[in-house]
């Protein structure tokens, strides 16, 4: 079963085409790397569903991206609750200037949760799902800014799940990590990705081999190739695809 | 090379004497208000200037603090319309105006802070005295009046830094906050503002010192009555337009009571300098190792 659909997906900053014709389905409960050089369009990609691109003035689209089989773009369409189902980890980890435990219950409070012990409760919950209860237990009230970089992005990834998404969007969420982060970071996506739909952009392709069960390939805007990552890496069907997979461009 | 070196020099001592010289003024102006304002406390008591009531030159009275009152009072009025109002300015610049908006409403703002202070207090003069005199009564010059002009006067300065501080928090967060659903109202009360919340306060604080600062435009509408005013719509005497409304006839001790005046408005000012400072220092840290 697909969780997201999208069908001619054509998208521009201004006169600028970003990208060209994207069709691809990512199934629910699986995750799906996206990669590809720079510039080719992937974070643009994933920053489209869950409405992110909104913010950008110049931003247009056609075609449609479905969220369980609704159109996220349809004029009736909650943004606020739109981007509650998808959260969003960045490249650069980007806690808040706040404490530890305020992090995460930004996501609860914003949308209306009041009662002290079951944002308690969650918090907790949340941050053993990001593999960081052990680690803060002991100082929720200290400044977020304080933790390791690979801690940070845990937060954020804590901070994410606290929302209870049905989808994640990870935007090359270790690039700024060192290589044991990383290891913490890919053994946690591979613990969420029983309870979550997570699409990972990442320029490391031993990473999507390592984490995703299916990768899809942009190049220059459009999606070359989708099929399961261990195929996709042996035998791929285009050649860009294995120019790029063998290190001859990008 | 060694032409290279000899202009390095060149360059670095021009920069150290430039900064010097600026130093020098200051401390040259400094000290001549202290040498000139010292007498009236030896003669007079330091408290007894600072403390008493009664300000009568030609009997020997030189009590200021009406006129500190006076200048708290009007200061802190104009902060109360002030404040609110350049806040929501900022954050309506900062972050809900579209491009084009924020490109007209900018300049106009700054203009704002270039008009001189004369025109302000003729506009006070001639339209906010009569308008208060009828609807509030009294002569019209007053605290109320005085700390109108004020509030306009101040308002370029705090809307400009806040909405500078405003915008440089990392588009990151913002992201981060929209990311997890929230609205755009949630995202600048709980992560915006908070995050701004140091280049503010020193907004605030420039304003206020703006406020105790200001002279012409105040004589012009406060009617300078030496008083601790028992409403709004009382006259007052700042500390400022005592020094300017007596400097031209003063001699002897009054001349030095009026430097002794600029000394405690000195203090004040300096005081606010100071919280400032530290605000922005204790912030900083924050910002690094602790939070909000």
């Amino acid at each position: 079963m697909n969780r997201i659909e999208v069908n001619n997906l054509n998208v521009y900053f201004g006169d600028s085409q970003v990208l060209k014709d994207i069709n691809i389905n990512i199934p629910k409960n699986t995750v799906t790397a996206l990669i590809g050089p720079s510039g080719c369009g992937k974070s643009t990609f994933i920053r489209t569903v869950n409405r992110m691109n909104d913010l950008i003035p110049t931003f247009s689209h056609d075609g449609n991206v479905y969220l369980d089989g609704v159109d996220i773009y349809n004029p009736k369409m909650d943004v606020v609750d739109l981007r509650k189902k998808i959260g969003m980890v960045f490249q650069k980890p980007n806690p808040f200037p706040k404490s530890i435990f305020e992090n995460v219950a930004y996501g609860l409070k914003v949308h209306g949760l009041n009662d002290d012990d079951a944002i308690a409760a969650r918090v907790e919950e949340s941050l053993k799902s990001a593999a960081l209860w052990e680690e803060v237990e002991d100082k929720l009230e200290d400044s977020a800014m304080g933790l390791s970089g690979g801690q940070q992005q845990r937060l954020c990834i804590a901070r994410t799940i606290a929302n209870n998404p049905e989808v994640i969007l990870m935007d090359e969420p270790c690039s700024a990590l060192d290589p044991i982060s990383t290891t913490k970071i890919e053994d946690l996506i591979h613990k969420l990705k029983n309870d979550y739909t997570i699409i990972i952009v990442t320029h490391n392709m031993q990473q999507a081999t390592r984490v995703s069960k299916y990768t899809s390939f942009f190049l220059l805007g459009e999606l070359i190739e989708s099929d399961l990552t261990d195929k996709l890496f042996i035998d791929p069907k285009d050649k860009r695809t294995e120019d790029y997979i063998t290190g001859r461009f990008g | 090379m060694e032409k290279n070196r000899l202009s390095e020099f060149l360059i670095e001592k021009g920069l150290f004497i430039t900064a010097i010289f600026s130093i020098v003024i200051i401390l040259l102006i400094v000290s001549f208000i202290l040498v000139e304002g010292i007498p009236a406390f030896e003669n007079y008591g330091f408290f007894h200037f600072l403390f008493g009531m009664e300000w009568g030159p030609s009997r020997g009275q030189f009590g200021v603090l009406a006129m500190i009152i006076g200048s708290i009072y009007v200061t802190l009025l104009s902060l109360l319309m002030a404040v609110p109002l350049s806040l929501l300015c900022a954050i309506f610049m900062a972050e809900v105006a579209p491009n084009n908006i924020r490109k007209i409403l900018k300049p106009v703002i700054e203009t704002l802070s270039g008009i001189p202070s004369v025109v302000y207090g003729f506009f006070g003069l001639i339209v906010l005295v009569p308008l208060v005199r009828t609807y509030f009564g009294g002569t019209g010059f007053s605290l109320f009046t005085a700390s109108l002009i004020l509030t306009v006067m101040v308002l370029p300065t705090i809307i400009t830094i806040s909405q500078d501080s405003l915008r440089a928090v990392p588009q990151e967060y913002r992201e981060a906050s929209f990311g997890l659903g929230a609205t755009n109202w949630q995202t600048i009360r709980h992560v915006i503002f908070p995050a701004a919340l140091p280049g503010i306060i020193t907004a605030i604080i420039l304003g206020m010192g703006r406020a105790v600062g200001e002279t012409l435009a105040v004589i012009m509408v406060a009617g300078n009555v030496v008083q601790i005013p028992g409403s709004i719509f009382d006259p007052i005497r700042p500390l400022t337009a005592n020094i300017a409304l007596e400097m031209g006839y003063a001699t002897g001790l009054h001349y030095n009571a009026l430097f002794g005046t600029a000394i405690v408005l000195f203090l004040i000012i300096g005081l606010l300098l100071l919280v400032a400072n530290y605000i922005q220092y204790k912030y900083k840290v924050d910002i690094g190792g602790g939070y909000l």
